[in-house]
């Protein structure tokens, strides 16, 4: 089968988020879509699948122009798409989100359970995947999860496969995996386009690669082409992909976190008696794939964290127990995973949200009157050094790029006297320019003799930033690494087995 | 994980509450009146010694605590569904003989109205079920069986028509969902406050309907023929099974086929797995090619038309009348039965079904003129709807997307 996208053009609102984008998928070859996030390759995805209508061009199946009101049609016409967010029901076992919308069925519309289950292990047994038809889903672990993600898009005999940013939430060993399923399907004939931003993968498995930047394509790359070349293909300028920051000039343990321990509201074990010590000037990274504990390890430490025991020790202060205020007040800068949620209030202006932490007190406030002279002379300073792209201080947060909300954060956390830095996925969802820049801000603050604790889940962020590499699994640190460790050994602990 | 210790909790506060009563049981015997009149075989009332049956109960409730307490405490793990029924059980029996000590309780008349008052409860459950199951909350149950009521009453009245009072009111019901399923679905607004909204319009426009137009003419509108008592050959006159599930009225048959119909359309057929994937994750169902609006319109008009249909009851079957805001909250004792059986239209059923029991019960003891004053019998059942909700449902997880509502992008 042959596809093809020939000047697709989509819109939202003044914001054109596709522009003329042409694209072939031919059966038995993998053609990556490359693109920073933001770039537009989920929209062009969403708009051949369907999803999304587009406002210009054409989608051409088999020379045959085609449209698709719906995925239900773009499935008909044998289009299956693996989602970045996976399209699965977590209480419905693997055989019934397999066969939702195409349900094998008995007279009177009763569902045909057999048939179901046999659907599953016929196509896992094809691609070796153990799967049990009657597992529920949300008791899988993600990289099973896709698996049945893909099993549901061959069930309907796509030819052309679409993988969207598959990558995200595997461990190297999963991603490997993916690979190696992704070659598969392209010798059993299949097109396959793969969308990500991640270089490595795509030098991996790509037979073609179309770049796209802003909205438009930029031009073809060959896998052979080497990282820096895609890089800048990529971001439009010469990258330097490295973190560039000197040895570290370690003092003595400022921070100290012994036997923490954390239970989930529904009594799970989310922190299994973590212990750890982080040095002035130190970057400590807890490194690991996202939902073994770090996002409450980091909670803990701030104070929104229930039912936590243990102890969290700063310059030899304990934290533990007291209330966010206080520990922010200690000294503890805290740049949350979701900047959106947690990091910013989107309807605030840049001005007020760069005072979230401090509306309470000189120089922002006055007994219970707000000095806004003051306040809008250190957002226009930030505004500056921080590099923050807005119209002024009283655009709002949601009117931002991830890149800018992320640098508005940034500039509130580090102008406080910091004694700690703690950074859940910093560069999560950001396009490289502010990667860097997040980066260096992270780097000086290390330098200024603070110790650093990063949440990364990206491994090389986590080797590259990190002057320690500390591994989480199920709520365990797993191990404590050097950054140059092997990338084989990091993902072994990655995926729970200790050294 | 840790086991919730919101069950034994409820069980030691229950059974100690049970210790307060049982002493007191006066009165020498109890005697239990199973046979009724269309029996095949005559069956003598039993005698019990009241003190002596109350005290055998209390030990089963003690057996069933201790054991939950063990589990929870030591063993860390779930109290079994099967001891909680043991407990309820006991504890209801020790409850009885305490009430009916010395007079004659008719055992199988008492679970005969039982079911009979929880039809409405039932209906109206599985509306709710419906309803939750594909992403909107039902608050505007109440509101569906009361329109029900009306709409029965009238078109009865009219027509002279048992069928067409019902299907009147499955209209009714269904057209008062599709405001909410509008409301929620097109217009995105609070489920909740859409329901109780709904709820509050129809208590108002029954209510002025009924004071400018039926009171004036009761005879013509208001006065319409009731459902007839049905006995099926031979199953009708089984003991106590007889009685109490075969010598009903249509509406109860109708409502046995309701349950069994949406249990097998839920859990069985591509309908419900549609149903029930768009009450999870929409997004989910809408790139599989199902039409999420549709199936939402779908099921919550259904259910609107089965609670429409339940509220028949409260005029065809039980007054033979219609009286202002004559639901008297059943709307919301549906909507507990619902979460008690845990978004399941069976499990929903039983608990309707109790809920329906400590109404009836209400009825009984004031006829054999019980030690509680009659104040509290009618709390009765919102007492048990709170402590059966509040303390033994524990952690149950309804349908992930029910009250978001779904904005394609």
């Amino acid at each position: 089968m042959r596809l093809e996208l020939k000047g697709i053009t989509k819109k939202f609102g003044d914001f054109t988020a596709n522009d003329q984008i042409d694209l072939v998928a031919e059966s038995g070859e993998i053609h990556c879509l490359l693109g920073e996030n933001g770039a537009g390759k989920s929209t062009l995805m969403n708009v051949l699948y369907g999803l999304y209508q587009a406002d210009g061009g054409e989608v051409i199946l088999d020379g045959k122009p085609t449209k698709f009101a719906g995925p239900g049609e773009a499935m008909k016409a044998g289009i299956g798409m693996v989602h970045q967010h996976f399209m699965l029901i977590p209480v419905f076992t693997v055989a019934e989100n397999v066969i939702l919308g195409h349900e094998p069925t008995k007279p009177l519309g009763f569902l045909d359970v057999e048939k179901a289950r046999e659907l599953v292990r016929e196509i896992s047994s094809r691609f070796g995947f153990d799967i049990d038809p009657d597992a529920v889903v949300g008791d899988l672990p993600v990289g099973v999860q896709q698996r049945v993600e893909i099993i549901k898009a061959l069930i309907s005999d796509a030819q052309v496969l679409i993988f969207d940013e598959p990558t995200a939430v595997l461990t190297p060993q999963e991603t490997d995996e993916l690979m190696e399923i992704m070659r598969q399907l392209k010798d059993e004939g299949k097109a396959i386009v793969f969308i990500t931003h991640k270089l490595r993968e795509v030098k991996e498995v790509a037979d073609k690669i179309t770049v796209i930047r802003l909205g438009k394509v930029v031009g073809q790359a060959k896998p052979s082409d080497t990282t820096e070349q895609l890089a800048s293909m990529m971001v439009g300028r010469e990258v330097d992909l490295s973190v560039n920051k000197d040895p570290a000039n370690l003092g003595e343990a400022s921070f100290q976190v012994q036997n923490l321990t954390a239970f989930s509201p529904s009594g799970n074990k989310v922190l299994d008696d973590v212990s750890f010590e982080v040095q002035r000037g130190e970057i400590f990274v807890i490194a690991g794939v996202q939902g073994n504990g770090q996002t409450e390890l980091a909670e803990s430490i701030l104070g929104i964290q229930d039912k936590v025991s243990g102890s969290i020790k700063l310059e030899g202060k304990e934290l533990l127990g007291k209330s966010v205020k206080k520990v922010l007040d200690s000294g503890v800068g805290f740049v949350p995973e979701d900047r959106t949620e947690d990091g910013l209030v989107a309807d605030f202006t840049i001005a007020e949200n760069l005072m979230l932490d401090r509306s309470d007190r000189p120089p922002f406030a006055k007994g219970i009157q707000l000095q806004l002279k003051n306040l809008h002379e250190f957002a226009g300073q930030k505004l500056k050094s921080f590099d923050i792209r807005a119209r002024s201080i009283f655009s709002k947060a949601n009117q931002l790029s991830g890149g800018n909300q992320q640098k508005v954060v940034l500039a509130r956390e580090l102008s406080r006297d910091l004694k700690l830095l703690i950074a859940s996925q910093p560069t999560r969802g950001l396009d490289v320019g502010s990667i860097e820049f997040v980066h260096e801000q992270i780097v000086a603050a290390r330098d200024s003799g603070i110790p650093v604790v990063i949440i990364a889940t990206e491994l090389d962020e986590a080797t590259q930033l990190g002057d320690r590499v500390a591994v989480m699994y199920k709520g365990k640190i797993v191990g404590v690494v050097s950054p140059d460790t092997q990338r084989e050994e990091l993902g072994k602990l990655m995926a729970g087995i200790s050294a | 994980m840790k086991q919730s210790k919101k069950t034994p909790i409820a069980l030691i506060v229950l059974l100690l509450a049970a210790s307060l009563i049982v002493p007191n049981v006066g009165g020498e015997q109890l005697e239990v009146q199973i046979a009724t009149r269309t029996d095949l075989f005559p069956i003598p009332n039993i005698i019990l010694p009241s003190q002596g049956f109350a005290t055998v109960m209390l030990a089963l409730m003690l057996a069933m605590t201790a054991l939950s307490v063990y589990l929870t405490f030591v063993r860390n793990k779930k109290t079994p569904l099967i001891a909680v029924i043991a407990f309820s059980f006991g504890l209801i029996m020790a409850v009885l003989a305490w009430l009916f000590s010395g007079a004659t309780m008719t055992f199988t008349t008492l679970l005969a109205g039982s079911l009979a008052l929880a039809v409405p409860l039932i209906f109206g459950s599985l509306s709710g079920a419906l309803s939750e199951r594909v992403g909107i909350i039902n608050i505007a149950i109440e509101g569906q069986l009361l329109a029900g009521a009306f709409t029965s009453a009238l078109v009865a009245s009219v027509t002279d028509s048992v069928l067409l009072g019902i299907l009147a009111a499955m209209i009714a019901g269904a057209l008062v969902a599709s405001i909410l399923a509008v409301f929620s679905i097109k217009y995105l607004v609070d489920q909740i406050i859409t329901g109780v909204v709904i709820n509050v319009l129809i208590i108002g426009l029954t209510s002025f309907l009924f004071s400018t137009l039926l009171a004036d003419n009761i005879s013509l509108l208001n006065q319409p023929p009731r459902f007839e008592r049905i006995s099926i050959p031979l199953l009708g006159q089984i003991p106590v099974i007889g009685p109490v599930l075969f010598n009903q009225t249509l509406i109860v048959y109708l409502m046995y086929l309701a349950v069994a119909g949406v249990f097998l359309a839920l859990f069985k057929t591509r309908w419900g797995l549609r149903l029930r994937s768009v009450g999870e994750y929409p997004k989910a169902s809408d790139t599989v090619g199902i039409n999420v609006f549709r199936t939402r319109y779908m099921s919550v008009m259904i259910g609107g038309a089965l609670a429409g249909l339940g509220g028949s009851f409260f005029t065809l079957g039980q007054v033979g009348a219609f009286g202002k805001e004559m639901t008297n909250g059943a709307g919301y004792i549906a909507l507990a039965a619902l979460i008690f059986g845990r978004w399941n239209p069976v499990y929903a059923a039983m608990a309707a079904l109790l809920f329906g029991f400590a109404l009836n019960l209400q009825y009984a003891l004031q006829i054999v003129g019980s030690p509680l004053p009659s104040e509290f019998l009618l709390m009765l059942p919102y007492v048990l709807t709170v402590v059966a909700v509040a303390g033994l449902v524990g952690k149950v997880k309804g349908p992930a997307a029910a009250g978001k509502p779904y904005v394609k992008s």
